[in-house]
């Protein structure tokens, strides 16, 4: 249903609110306490309220770990305003803290004076224990600069559901839509779409719906008759100034899956997926697999392996393979990789970077794989590398990966991260048909006919598919005769041949756009240098930097090999080039090789995305030298 | 059509590719390489849609030597590579050539699954006991106290059984032959070929240099009537070079039992009937070992069922039937927008 008329409906009466230009609000509990679902509803109706927003869940690896445990404690932030929103926000306004685990973890991130609801009725001794803390932190006075609302959210939520007939669990789980119902009245927002998707979602239990739903009025009414004290007030925060055009909110998995669609529809071929289940890359197998109708194929392959080598086989036969991981799993695939770049065949390789090495932190954010991608195989194997910026970023880096592994037969890797993947921001959808046509032509012509045929100008071989009569041959992953494709031994045909697999990625950099400066101007004297996911807290901090008279640029690259030709013309004309980087300096060492530039790093491997007071900062400190 | 009908037929040589062959002198691939082309010819294969994968090894090699689409891939992983190009185009002849360390070893987990898929393809084991290309060291299928060089005293450890494993992994067609029994193996390829769904072809194959004669104990002319039993669909399990032996179960231990026919009042009726849709015979069938039993060649087991590429194709059809003006637009604008 389209709901484009519905923005008037969403934003309740002005009242005596406050006008805001943004608000950061923090949930944060238990694992089960639903905190991401309460997030992902928030997020809908903000976004239907015409604001700017970005989102971040932060969530533990395990699924369920054990109740008011600090390590259990999951989180959804949301920064929404009447600006253009860049970050999911350094410091939160609000945190709604569902227990006293939630409340520790939580509590560091929170500036004085900032509002923290707490359900008190989650405080008992046992649960002060488990989280850590020897006194009641609402009684000794630790909390006094915060303005604390105390409300016992659980009883509250009992007793509003009352009628429903529910058992205490069940009745419990609606308490996440009590807090909503709270915070909707503190922004002025309209229930009426939480209510559709309450029954929508539980239409076959109608007593739960209607509990939840009774829980959120109840919420709601509880802010309505001001019973906040300490002089909390509803606010309102108009709507942002976006360009025009009819939005969604997308997560950067699904804009990864529609962009991988959409490219290879644009090319003319079936899209064959396939991936093994590892976190956070799994969400885009999800989606995919849901696309059918597109003449997607997704394939849960039994191991990493298998999965690349399967959309090898795709790509071989005709289709367009894709793959999927994050970096432990992109490492099993990599000897198939170099198979790829043998054969030069098509195949996109998604990295959802995470964590690491090894197994790491599985649902936290880092951009460490970009040695991985760009150097990450053996022997002379060069892969043009693409970077997603942000969740909606990721349809047209998607597009773009696409593009250049069917042009010029090659595998492709488009980095995108654990943020980019769970975060969610409005999206103004694409003209889907209005992307270029780039149907790809498989050779049918039997005349002069070797499978390492190239075109003159990209260097591309020629795709010749089985089935077609004629061009029957083989490939593999010895070395090719340059003129035949036959196997060769020849010393100087593997230089060459070696050669021309480089000149044929090198190229890349003439078909991609020139790199712009983002932000700012040639006549700076700081340019940060970012890559992926670092765009929003970079460019917000070079923003306000700029507005503060500083002459600091922000250079976002997405083509991170073969790197934009005029780059390393671009970063000569500043004193200073600043890498922040969510790694120890990967892209910082690639740009001192490459152009031997002074680079320097600003290193956060934190597992949580780049604050903007941390950037602002280290450009501050660059200038004073 | 009449184009088609006028082409004369492809004979065996045909599908022989120009390269030229570079295993050893004697090997037992150019055995099983002869008979496949011959396979080829008789069923009337396309060169076009047929396509052989490969991993890594001797047997890898076979592709190169094929006039057919051929992809020599990476080691152990031509299985996957061929669901791959199933699930492109489900019409493509699949042909797998593997060896005991390529299948067993590196590829063991991809052969599981592809066969308890069921993909529709072919995989055919060469199995010479021993790793070849890499230069004599024991494999997954050697003998315990295989002397090579990377088990100067002698392997210690117990050989994976190739038709056990695949008949636990839920193959739906397995089937075995001898490299030289040339008679015998385009049968057994032409069966694999019919079947639809994964079918397992373990190729018992000499490796002249490296475990030579390791199938002589039952491949000798001397000793062979009498050390195998050839299997087939509704035919007693008799064997023997004067057919006087056959198998029958012993119902005591529950297992295949060599009886003596014409003597102890055992009559031909008494043998066993081969059932090649019986999980259970065939399992006995795979286990047998000389000299205790005759090794059983030919089709141990084939029982149709539904193959994985139709059915994962087919979803994908049918939700295409169900929405047949699928528009990636519309997609993108279902549920909740906003215009700004």
């Amino acid at each position: 249903m389209s709901t484009a008329a519905s923005t008037a409906e969403t934003v309740e009466p002005l009242e005596d609110r406050e006008e805001l230009e943004s608000v950061v609000i923090r949930f944060a509990g238990d694992s089960g306490d639903g905190v991401q679902v309460t997030g992902g509803q928030l997020t809908q109706v903000t976004a239907l309220a015409g604001n700017d927003l970005a989102t971040f869940p932060d969530f533990p690896a395990e699924i369920r770990a054990p109740a008011g445990t600090t390590y259990g404690v999951s989180a959804f932030q949301i920064n929404f305003g009447a600006r253009r929103i860049r970050t999911a926000g350094d410091r939160p306004d609000v945190l709604v803290a569902f227990n006293p685990a939630a409340l520790k973890v939580n509590i560091e991130d929170m500036p004085g004076g900032s509002l923290v609801i707490v359900d008190t009725g989650t405080f008992s001794d046992r649960n002060l224990r488990k989280a850590g803390y020897g006194a009641n932190p609402l009684e000794d006075r630790s909390l006094d600069n915060y303005r604390v609302v105390e409300i016992d959210i659980s009883k509250r939520t009992l007793d509003s559901v009352e009628p429903f007939g529910l058992t205490q669990k069940q009745a419990l789980r609606c308490k996440n839509f009590w807090a909503l119902g709270l915070i909707y009245w503190l922004y002025g927002r309209g229930r009426q779409t939480t209510i559709d998707w309450l029954n929508a979602k539980f239409g076959r239990i109608p007593a739960v719906a209607g509990a939840n739903v009774a829980a959120m009025n109840a919420g709601h009414a509880y802010g309505e008759t001001a019973e906040l004290g300490l002089e909390v007030k509803g606010y309102v925060i108009p709507p942002a100034d976006m360009p025009r055009g009819l939005y969604r909110t997308v997560t950067g998995a699904d804009a990864t899956a529609y962009g991988l669609v959409a490219g290879t529809r644009s090319a003319g071929l079936r899209l064959m997926f396939g991936s093994y289940p590892i976190t956070p890359a799994s969400a885009l197998l999800h989606v995919l697999a849901g696309m059918k109708e597109f003449d997607v194929v997704t394939f849960q392959a039994e191991d990493e392996i298998s999965a690349v080598c399967s959309a090898i086989g795709a790509s071989y036969a005709g289709a367009l393979g894709v793959t999927s991981s994050s970096g432990p799993g992109i490492a099993l695939k990599t000897e198939a990789i170099g198979l790829a770049v043998s054969v030069e065949l098509p195949l996109v390789i998604v990295n959802s970077q995470r964590s690491g090495p090894s197994t790491g932190m599985p649902t936290k954010t880092e951009q460490s794989d970009l040695y991985q991608a760009v150097y990450g195989r053996n022997a002379d194997a060069p892969v043009p590398v693409i970077a997603a910026s942000s969740p909606a970023d990721a349809f047209d880096a998607a597009v773009e990966a696409v593009r250049i592994a069917t042009k010029y037969m090659t595998p492709v890797f488009l980095l995108t991260d654990s943020y980019i993947v769970n975060a969610a921001e409005p999206w103004l959808i694409p003209d889907v048909d209005a992307l270029p046509l780039r149907e790809v032509e498989f050779r049918t012509d039997a005349d002069g006919f070797h499978p390492f045929l190239r075109d003159e100008d990209t260097l591309a071989r020629a795709w010749a598919l089985p089935g077609t009569p004629g061009l029957e041959h083989r490939v593999g992953g010895l070395e090719k005769d340059y003129d035949t494709g036959n196997i060769s031994y020849d010393p100087e045909n593997h230089h060459r041949m070696t050669m021309v697999r480089k000149a044929k990625i090198d190229g890349i950099a003439d078909d991609i756009p020139p790199q712009a400066v983002t932000l700012g101007s040639l006549d700076d004297t700081v340019a940060v240098v970012g890559w992926g996911s670092t765009h929003g807290p970079i460019n917000r901090a070079v923003d306000d930097l700029q507005s503060e008279g500083l002459d600091v640029s922000h250079i976002h690259i997405r083509h991170l090999w073969p790197l934009p030709r005029n780059l390393g013309g671009l970063l000569r004309s500043y004193d200073h080039v600043l890498v922040p980087e969510m790694n120890t300096g990967q892209l910082r060492t690639v740009l001192r090789s490459e152009y031997l530039t002074p680079a320097v790093g600003l290193n956060n491997v934190s597992g949580l995305p780049f604050k903007i007071a941390e950037i602002k900062d280290a450009v501050r400190k660059l200038l004073e030298g | 059509m009449n184009v088609e009908a006028r082409i004369e037929p492809l004979k065996a040589k045909d599908f022989a590719s120009d390269q030229e062959v570079r295993w050893c002198p004697g090997c037992g691939d150019y055995a099983i390489i002869k008979a496949m082309q011959k396979t080829l010819a008789d069923i009337g294969a396309k060169r076009e849609s047929t396509v052989f994968v490969s991993g890594i090894g001797c047997a890898a090699r076979f592709p190169y030597y094929m006039s057919t689409y051929g992809f020599h891939t990476i080691h152990g992983r031509a299985a996957a590579i061929s669901t791959g190009i199933k699930l492109a185009n489900p019409d493509l002849d699949v042909w797998v050539a593997s060896g005991d360390g390529d299948a067993l070893s590196i590829g063991g987990n991809h052969l599981l699954h592809v066969l308890r898929r069921n993909v529709d393809l072919q995989f055919l084991l060469f199995n010479n006991e021993i790793y070849g290309l890499t230069k004599g060291q024991y494999s997954p299928t050697s003998r315990v106290g295989t002397r090579s060089p990377s088990t100067p005293l002698g392997s210690v450890e117990s050989p994976v059984s190739a038709c056990e494993l695949a008949l636990g992994a839920g193959a739906r067609f397995v089937a075995r032959s001898v490299d030289t029994q040339q008679k015998h193996l385009p049968g057994v390829f032409r069966r694999a070929r019919e079947h639809r769904g994964a079918s397992f072809v373990e190729i018992l194959q000499n490796c002249i240099v490296y475990n030579d004669d390791v199938f002589a104990e039952f491949t000798a002319k001397d000793v062979a009537p009498d050390r195998q039993v050839h299997v087939a669909h509704g035919e007693p399990l008799v064997f023997g070079a004067d057919r006087d032996k056959g198998l029958k179960v012993d119902p005591d231990t529950m297992s295949l039992e060599v009886v003596a026919i014409g003597e102890d009042g055992v009559t031909e009726s008494d043998v066993m009937t081969h059932d090649e849709t019986n999980p259970t015979l065939a399992g006995m069938l795979a286990r047998m070992q000389p000299p205790e039993y005759p090794v059983a060649l030919g089709v141990l087991y084939c029982n149709p069922a539904r193959t994985y590429d139709h059915d994962v194709l087919t979803q994908v059809r049918e939700a295409r039937d169900r929405a047949p003006d699928a528009n990636l637009n519309e997609y993108l604008r279902r549920g909740h927008t906003w215009t700004i």
